[in-house]
């Protein structure tokens, strides 16, 4: 199968591959902090700085949108943070106004550049919802160096995170310095969202945070192993997303990116072996045969079918 | 002696609401302390002030003759039971082991010793049999003594414990307080806050009665007397009368 796909096409395959298990790994810190929904308000965050990167360069200049990217991310971060701690608005409602905020104002800088004569803005768009085809392999190199990067810095500091996420206070305690482990992590977040967008889009680059966390969380109560599960089912729905995307010449890759992590949801919330659906389901009816086959055995030791249930 | 802990005028808020005023006291070493005081009275606020947990507006507070930053690895800390999230993806094990990570190192891996002795602090408590068990699937007080678990690997010298017995059955009251006796015993200093006013004089040699502000501080037969709870409660008091009726 791999013939098929030009050697461009084989190193954005890989990319997205390590960017998804990126995304995987540092989604499923955002999990365990309950900020699942920060990842989703940073990445629309992310869209005016695309575009102000872009007329600022006055080319579609890649550096200088992913640090326009980087920034208004950012500036969107530290906006939740002032809005939460100035006033009486909570965190979550912090965040669905910096999201809708944001990339209202970046589909208006869109809009506007979209208007502009010439054709330097032509392809623009394919941040909206990601066009992992139209990645050179300089863009892809460096995607997955950073992938990379953002996955050793997670696996070397693992029990600290650990720690971090499930007692912050006791960590604080120990001389774990809090102030340095947040900023680290909004540092990675920042640093996967700001690199996926190209691929996955900045409205769909949410998804490949959120939900591979939350469906290795139906299959295991290890948290090495929920970050492992989690990498692996991001890298399989970025993969998947790419190569159908690849296939399809044209189509946006970040749809399909979703759809492939949403049906991996699915699986897990179904099959899952620690909290999956199916489970309790069979346990129960191995527990009432189990209790059929014993009262059937001893009938005469027990007093009455009633006292069974 | 010198004290373990010396708290000088310390003041707290939240948001703008005065919690703690002038708060004021000194705890000797080897001594079994309980904090208590009313609902609200800062009970808990007091901790995370003393652990740089929760701002401090004024005032002094010295572990060991030094600040917290400095001392810190000889204080050890059990929070309260529902401030973690116990469906974290973590056995027993693992979260004693989270006591030791000084110990083990930053960024290093815990080795075969660690283990070992977060096992041994396991069965200190009882609860060997469930080291592998996943949290979320231990009772209450079973995360209790986890916890307690957790803090007896630090080897610390004063610990400092935010309502250990609290919703917590029989048996693990008992194990709780046997092991704060025992490191009593070896000349650990321990704070509590506890909140069951029928328990204080057998359970603790000495009480800090605490209504935003310090009501009484002392050896318990001194401190807990009948005028003084009466003093940092209120009126909202029928036990006492039922106690000495």
């Amino acid at each position: 199968m791999m013939q098929a796909l030009s050697h461009n096409a084989q190193w954005v395959l890989l990319a997205t591959f390590l960017l998804g298990m990126a995304a995987g790994v540092t989604g499923c810190l955002a999990y365990w902090k309950r900020q699942s929904l920060m990842s989703d308000a940073l990445s629309h965050a992310a869209l005016p700085g695309v575009v102000i990167g872009f007329a600022l360069a006055g080319y579609k200049s890649l550096p200088a949108m992913l640090i326009g990217a980087a920034a208004s991310a950012l500036a969107g971060a530290v906006l939740v943070h002032r809005i939460r701690a100035g006033s009486r608005v909570k965190e979550d409602a912090a965040m669905g106004i910096v999201l809708s905020v944001f990339f209202g104002l970046g589909i208006m800088l869109l809009t506007m550049a979209n208007r502009m004569p010439g054709g330097r803005q032509s392809g623009l768009d394919g941040f909206l919802f990601g066009q992992a085809a139209a990645m050179v392999q300089s863009d892809v190199q460096v995607m997955a160096a950073v992938a990379m990067l953002a996955i050793l810095t997670v696996l070397i500091s693992f029990k600290e995170w650990k720690l971090f996420l499930f007692d912050p206070d006791f960590a604080r305690g120990l001389g774990l310095p809090g102030k340095w482990m947040n900023a680290v992590y909004l540092a990675i977040l920042v640093t996967v969202i700001v690199t996926g967008i190209q691929a996955a889009g900045v409205v769909m680059m949410a998804a490949l945070l959120i939900m591979p966390a939350v469906s290795a969380r139906y299959w295991t109560d290890s948290f090495g192993r929920m970050a492992a599960l989690s990498a692996l089912f991001g890298g399989a729905a970025g993969g998947a997303g790419t190569l159908a995307s690849l296939w399809g010449e044209g189509w946006p890759t970040g749809p399909l990116i979703v759809i492939a992590a949403a049906a991996l949801f699915l699986v897990s919330l179904v099959f899952g072996l620690r909290k999956g659906l199916l489970l309790p389901l069979i346990r129960r009816q191995l527990a009432k045969r189990r209790l059929k086959g014993s009262a059937l055995a001893g009938r005469s030791g027990l007093p009455e079918r009633g006292s069974l249930s | 002696m010198e004290p373990v802990l010396k708290v000088s005028g310390v003041a707290a808020a939240y948001r703008k609401n005065p919690v703690l005023e002038d708060v004021s006291f000194a705890v000797a070493p080897g001594t079994l302390t309980a904090i208590v005081g009313p609902n609200g009275a800062g009970k808990s606020t007091l901790l995370k002030v003393l652990l740089d947990l929760h701002p401090r507006l004024t005032g002094e507070v010295e572990f060991f003759g030094t600040t917290y930053r400095r001392a810190k690895e000889r204080v050890g800390y059990v929070p309260q039971r529902n401030s973690v999230d116990w469906d974290f993806p973590a056995c027993a094990l693992d979260v004693v082991l989270m006591g030791l990570y000084r110990r083990i190192g930053w960024l290093k891996w815990p080795r075969r010793e660690h283990k070992e002795r977060a096992m041994e602090a396991l069965a200190r408590m009882g609860m060997a049999e469930y080291a592998k068990r996943q949290i979320s699937q231990l009772s209450g007080g079973q995360q209790q003594r986890v916890f307690l678990a957790r803090a007896l690997v630090q080897d610390a010298d004063l610990y400092l414990l935010d309502e250990p017995l609290a919703g917590v059955d029989a048996a693990t009251e008992r194990a709780v307080m046997d092991t704060l006796k025992t490191l009593r015993e070896n000349g650990k200093t321990v704070l509590v806050v506890h909140h069951d006013l029928q328990t204080v004089e057998d359970y603790f040699d000495h009480v800090l009665l605490l209504n935003r502000t310090v009501i009484a501080h002392g050896p318990a037969k001194e401190a807990f007397s009948r005028e003084n709870v009466i003093r940092a409660y209120g009126g909202a008091l029928r036990w006492l009368g039922e106690r000495t009726g």
